[in-house]
């Protein structure tokens, strides 16, 4: 539940920039979209820009305060901005390691 | 429009003043300190947090965020200051100084900086010294920590460029406040001595100069570190 919440919200942030900055690119992602690094859909300003979005829309919606580019997220073996996908399932950890917290 | 400012270190001193002149101007404006605020007015919300304090800060600025959709102003003004000889100055001083002049910075411009971004627009104002340039003896850890808040400024003035957001430092000297309380009247007419203009700043000075790095106008001014009273690097 939390899972599919949080997808949609990084493909929502997604949308709005490739609407905002006119990139049709980023109006059809899925999961398996890659995010960054090579053959990501965006470069770093759009992945700050991504992860601003979607801490707003995670405080806005879930109520929850969270810093995605945290010690954990860089420390990680495989970075977790790589794509939709894995940036979900880190978000998701993160917000549950939140509520045990 | 009244515009949302977020002012740092509130609760004394030149915060609380830039605090009331904001108000005054019928902004919006949010202070933060450790202790209670006396600023009673409709438009001003205060926090009680450490501004080092990682969760705290974010805590605010999102919840600032929440409230007024943007935030459009942000002056770093907390800040502490110790005076003593570098063989006096114990590891515990410099860690303080650090974490509230330096990483108190750092966090608020991050986290502010994500609500700016959304907005493409965002004017930051952090606080230097003159004892930085001067290299002031006596003042060696808060020196250091004024110096990390100048290169940073430099810095993200750069990485925020392309969001419309401005990130300049202003230089205060001397201005008689509590940070300077304890400082001998024969350190203080030396330092003053270093100056093109030989005087104590005042809060006047110190508004103007923040009044022409937040105005729309200053749309090609960042990344600008400015001294009063005629101190260069």
């Amino acid at each position: 539940m939390l899972n599919k919440q949080i997808l949609n919200l990084v493909i929502e942030s997604l949308k709005e920039i490739g609407e905002e900055d006119k990139k049709p690119e980023l109006l059809k992602v899925d999961k398996t979209t890659r995010l960054y690094g090579q053959n990501g859909c965006l470069d770093s300003l759009g992945l700050v820009r991504v992860i601003s979005n979607v801490e707003e829309k995670i405080s806005e919606i879930l109520k929850k305060d969270i810093v995605i580019a945290s010690e954990k997220a860089m420390s990680q073996r495989s970075s977790p901005f790589l794509t939709i996908e894995s940036l979900t399932n880190f978000i998701v950890e993160l917000l549950n390691s939140e509520e045990n917290a | 429009m009244p515009e949302v400012i977020i002012i740092t270190g509130s609760r004394k001193g030149l915060g609380k003043e830039l605090c009331v002149y904001y108000l005054e101007k019928k902004n919006i404006v949010i202070g933060c300190s450790r202790g209670p605020s006396a600023i009673d007015d409709p438009n001003y919300t205060h926090y009680e947090l450490d501004v080092a304090d990682e969760r705290q800060v974010v805590k605010m600025v999102k919840e600032v965020s929440r409230k007024f959709s943007r935030i459009d102003i942000l002056i770093n003004n907390a800040g502490i200051a110790s005076m003593n000889h570098m063989l006096l100055t114990p590891l515990e001083t410099v860690q303080n100084i650090f974490n509230t002049n330096y990483f108190g910075t750092f966090l608020f411009c991050r986290e502010v900086a994500k609500v700016m971004v959304r907005k493409k627009y965002g004017r930051i104002v952090n606080f230097t010294t003159v004892a930085t340039p001067l290299r002031l003896e006596g003042e060696i850890a808060y020196a250091n920590s004024k110096a990390a808040i100048e290169n940073f400024t430099e810095i993200a003035a750069r990485e925020l460029a392309e969001f419309n957001i401005t990130v300049n430092a202003v230089g205060p000297t001397p201005i008689p406040t509590d940070l300077i309380k304890n400082v001998s009247r024969e350190k203080m007419d030396a330092l003053i001595n270093r100056q093109a203009i030989r005087r104590f700043g005042t809060f006047e000075d110190l508004v103007n100069v923040i009044n022409f790095f937040i105005d729309k106008k200053s749309d090609f001014i960042t990344g600008q570190i400015l001294y009063l009273g005629g101190v260069n690097k």
